[in-house]
């Protein structure tokens, strides 16, 4: 059997915060814990303290896949010039929120 | 809640630029607004004495988690405690305020706070006790928070409105710091044979001082609509025990409880030998310089 980690083992979560009812949980940094239940209580302890939340989500780093740097250019580059992507042709009536 | 309650409830609750507050600040009172009278047929001294009592528990309580800052194994960890000791402190303002207004001899916070000596102090033994090591602390804060909590639960309800008032916004502080403490011990006892040693040990450091949380006391006994029975609360605190260290694979510690002093303990301003460094560090600034302002 191997040891149990250390605490400097301890892996790293990510903090996704949502500040009130209707909005998207946002990114906001990120702490080690030893499992799921501590990162949740230490983003609680972190990131709170100034009432800023009203639901939190920690997802292991680990779990996390993302883009590589080094393939910017062709996730990216293609989609810059196809403007007709863009819906430009109407306007935002300035009731709707959060656009 | 009367409309007597609601106003003060509501007064504590709001938002206040005295959050950033220290010694020699300058701060305003934490009980500014609110209606401090005495209720009829409450005896005002002895409600002093009380909130004097509960104050004097958080008070040194968080200074004792507070020694424990830059020593805590990770940061997220300091900064939980470092949370809970400024929970505690902010019901140690409120309660300490509260004494002075009740015992109407004009004293305030800061007064009771930094310029009483060692005997006037009314916290039980278990507040002043200094942690030998991390599951020492992690017991401790679970026997306080839990006892704490049911006590709070019931002064929730006193017939002092302020005192329900500070009790129904301390509650849910209770709550997380019963709940953080609960996470860690069984965290360390259900762990490996080196932790649960470690926290069973603690344990059986700390129980002798659990008996004085349950002894009845004649202030309390003075109070009888307004106080919480401390004996009354030992069944429910019990209960939350014996769950949290059966879920951690621990044994409840059969020791003798501290013996007290000539009948006296905590509560009649009896401390043990380590408060006195404990006091000395939390009053030398205030003392050094009385009434500064920076």
């Amino acid at each position: 059997m191997t040891e149990p980690q250390v605490r400097s083992g301890w892996p790293l979560y990510e903090v996704f915060l949502r500040g009130k009812r209707g909005l998207n949980h946002v990114h906001v940094g990120s702490l080690h814990a030893a499992d799921p239940q501590m990162a949740l209580r230490h983003a609680r302890d972190l990131y709170t303290r100034r009432n800023e939340g009203v639901s939190i989500w920690v997802v292991a780093a680990r779990d996390i896949t993302a883009s590589s740097p080094d393939e910017k250019d062709p996730f990216f580059a293609p989609s810059g010039d196809k403007i007709y992507r863009h819906p430009t042709f109407y306007e935002i009536p300035d009731d709707v929120p959060h656009m | 809640m009367t409309e007597d309650e609601f106003t003060a409830y509501q007064s504590l609750s709001e938002e206040t630029e005295d959050h950033r507050w220290a010694f020699g600040t300058g701060f305003t009172d934490p009980l500014e607004g609110i209606d401090a009278s005495v209720p009829p047929g409450v005896d005002a001294q002895a409600l002093g004495a009380y909130c004097l009592m509960l104050g004097d528990d958080a008070l040194i309580y968080s200074h004792r988690l507070q020694q424990w800052m830059t020593r805590m194994p990770e940061l997220e960890e300091e900064t939980a405690l470092a949370n809970v000791a400024l929970d505690l402190l902010g019901q140690a303002r409120m309660l300490l305020a509260r004494a002075g207004l009740a015992e109407g001899a004009g004293r305030q916070e800061d007064q009771l706070a930094f310029f009483r000596d060692e005997h006037e102090f009314r916290n039980v033994l278990l507040a002043e006790r200094q942690d030998a090591d991390f599951a020492e602390l992690a017991g401790r804060l679970l026997i306080f928070s839990a006892w704490r909590l049911a006590l709070f639960g019931r002064l929730a309800a006193s017939a002092d409105p302020v005192l329900a008032a500070i009790a129904a916004k301390s509650v849910q502080e209770l709550a997380y710091h019963r709940d953080y403490a609960a996470q860690w011990v069984i965290r360390l006892g259900d762990g490996t044979p080196l932790s649960h040693g470690k926290m069973q040990a603690a344990l059986g450091a700390i129980w002798p001082l659990v008996a004085e949380l349950f002894q009845p006391d004649p202030v309390t006994a003075a109070l009888p609509a307004v106080a919480a029975d401390p004996a009354g609360v030992r069944a429910e605190v019990d209960a939350v025990l014996d769950t949290v260290l059966a879920a951690a694979t621990l044994e409840r510690p059969d020791v003798a409880p501290l013996a007290r002093v000539a009948g006296r303990s905590g509560r009649d301003g009896v401390h043990t030998e380590a408060f006195g460094y404990l006091l000395a560090e939390l009053q030398s600034v205030a003392r050094a310089h009385p009434d500064a302002t920076w």
